[in-house]
């Protein structure tokens, strides 16, 4: 699984970060990253997927290989 | 408050002060969802009142045509501002939150670095101890109001220790903020006067730490530029004017409804105290389905949407505790489930205005209700009908009489 930020999107709700700190990081305006390019591995998948379900924005998307 | 006329048709003519609207505004929400969705009223100055996740999740995002310039839900007439002597040396804005493109990104990006989720961390052990402090003054007696001398002070204390400002009168500052935003709906004298009070009192701060900078808080946003100017005096003195504003009357709220929550629901209550890990899912189905806080913003430009034209100078309010409760977007929505896991809500708005202070109150509240159900797991509310919740801009309850085994 991968998974991306639309920095566009996102306005720094910072739950993304609290649900899998493993994958995702923000800067010092709030602008979250999945970090390590994205990719998740396999026993963070259900949290990543927790991420995406409650970013308010919808700004974390799957990338698709 | 002003008494008002019992409504017969919430679709046309809603009052956000009604009183069983203000208990459980749920039902109103349901029916106007399922029929109108966007309903109007005169009342109050007159305003828009959008109930669809959908809808509030595109309005907010249309911007200019939906400008934040007076985001009060119920407006202060615009000539007494406009003649006021301490409002024209202190400014009556109130940044980021009364502020449009091309200046509000700068002025939020002034205050978002001290508010991420690693600085507001640095105020844990403060917020903690001082919720112990709290219990210990009442946890012999068995008995406390659980809004007036537990979670009011929560958000009060820890903002004037952030600020810099002194703690000894967090009561006086409660005042205020009621005062401005929660008290006088009705009576606009009476909330300038509080805002005067309010501009003043961090007005001659502000003067003052300009002239002799510390290490605090108003210096440190003293000795921002914005686009290569200094930021103004009157810039800072709205800022921090919002800090208060913005981040008492809010939190009390949340945790207050919390607690009543627990209070009245002793199963989830049991389990809480039980399952502490369910802290996270908990915490934020709580701000979901008691979401205390709804913004307005004054139309532009002609906006056409939803079969209703809304015109330049209308209000519409961004009813965010509404879309918190639409089930296209959220199972059982009226529900309360402590172990929600896909739980998008917007109790912090959405979009360029989202909550500067989200991940602070998160901080205050997951504290206040842990350190709580820490020292009192058993407790009820020893007289729920004498609750008395506070409507409009912010909603939640002000008086909670609560008991449990003194100890
Ligand atoms: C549970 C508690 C809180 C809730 C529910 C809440 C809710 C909100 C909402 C809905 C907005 C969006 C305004 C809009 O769209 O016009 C907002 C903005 C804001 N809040 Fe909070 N708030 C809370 C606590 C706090 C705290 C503790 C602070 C502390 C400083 C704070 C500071 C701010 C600021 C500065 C803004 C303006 C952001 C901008 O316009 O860019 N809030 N809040
Ligand atoms: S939850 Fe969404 S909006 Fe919030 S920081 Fe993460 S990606 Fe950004």
């Amino acid at each position: 699984m991968r998974v991306k930020v639309i920095a566009d999107k996102c306005e720094g709700h910072n739950r993304c970060c609290a649900l899998a700190p493993e994958i995702f990081d923000v800067d010092d305006y709030g602008t979250a990253t999945a970090m390590n390019d994205g990719n998740v591995p396999l026993e963070l998948e259900a949290k990543a997927k927790l991420a995406v379900e409650n970013c308010p924005e919808y700004a974390i998307e799957y990338v698709k290989d | 408050m002003t008494e008002t006329p019992p409504v017969d048709d919430w679709a046309t003519d809603f009052d956000l002060f009604d009183d069983s609207y203000r208990k459980d505004p749920g039902p109103v929400w349901k029916e106007l969802r399922e029929t109108c969705p966007i309903a109007h009223t005169e009342r109050w100055g007159g305003s828009w009142l959008p109930t669809k996740y959908e809808d509030i999740q595109a309005f907010v995002r249309m911007v200019p045509e939906l400008s934040s310039r007076n985001p009060l839900v119920v407006s202060q007439p615009k000539e007494e501002q406009e003649f006021d002597p301490v409002l024209a040396e202190y400014g009556n804005s109130a940044p980021p939150i009364t502020s449009d493109p091309p200046d509000h990104i700068p002025m939020r990006r002034m205050i978002l670095p001290l508010f991420t989720h690693k600085a507001v961390a640095k105020h844990s052990a403060f917020v903690e101890t001082m919720c112990h402090e709290l219990i210990d003054g009442f946890i012999e007696k068995g008995s406390c109001d659980a809004a007036l001398d537990y979670a009011v002070y929560i958000p009060a204390k820890t903002i004037a220790h952030i600020i810099g400002v002194d703690a000894h009168r967090v009561d006086e500052f409660i005042g205020w903020v009621r005062g401005v935003i929660e008290l006088n709906a009705g009576d606009a004298d009476e909330r300038n006067k509080y805002n005067r009070i309010l501009r003043q009192f961090f007005g001659e701060l502000v003067t003052e730490r300009k002239a002799n900078p510390k290490d605090d808080m108003i210096s440190s946003l003293l000795a921002q530029e914005i686009n290569g100017a200094p930021v103004s005096k009157k810039a800072v003195v709205g800022m921090c004017n919002l800090m208060l504003v913005a981040g008492i009357d809010t939190t009390w709220s949340s945790i207050g409804s919390a607690l009543l929550h627990f209070a009245t629901h002793p199963d989830h209550r049991r389990r809480l105290a039980n399952e502490p890990e369910l802290m996270p899912s908990a915490m934020e189905e709580m701000l979901r389905v008691y979401s205390p806080v709804t913004m307005a913003r004054e139309v532009t430009e002609e906006v056409q949407t939803g079969g209703v034209t809304f015109k330049p100078g209308d209000k519409v309010l961004m009813n965010f505790p509404a879309a918190n409760r639409d089930p296209a977007v959220f199972d059982n929505p009226d529900e309360v489930d402590l172990d929600r896991e896909k739980n998008r809500h917007i109790a912090f708005g959405i979009g360029s205005h989202r909550c500067a202070g989200s991940n602070l109150a998160r901080l205050e509240m997951e504290t206040a209700l842990r350190v709580w159900f820490e020292r009192i797991p058993e407790f009820e509310c020893s007289n729920p009908d004498a609750v008395i919740w506070s409507g409009g801009q912010v909603r939640g309850p002000r008086h909670l009489p609560f008991t449990f085994p003194a100890q």
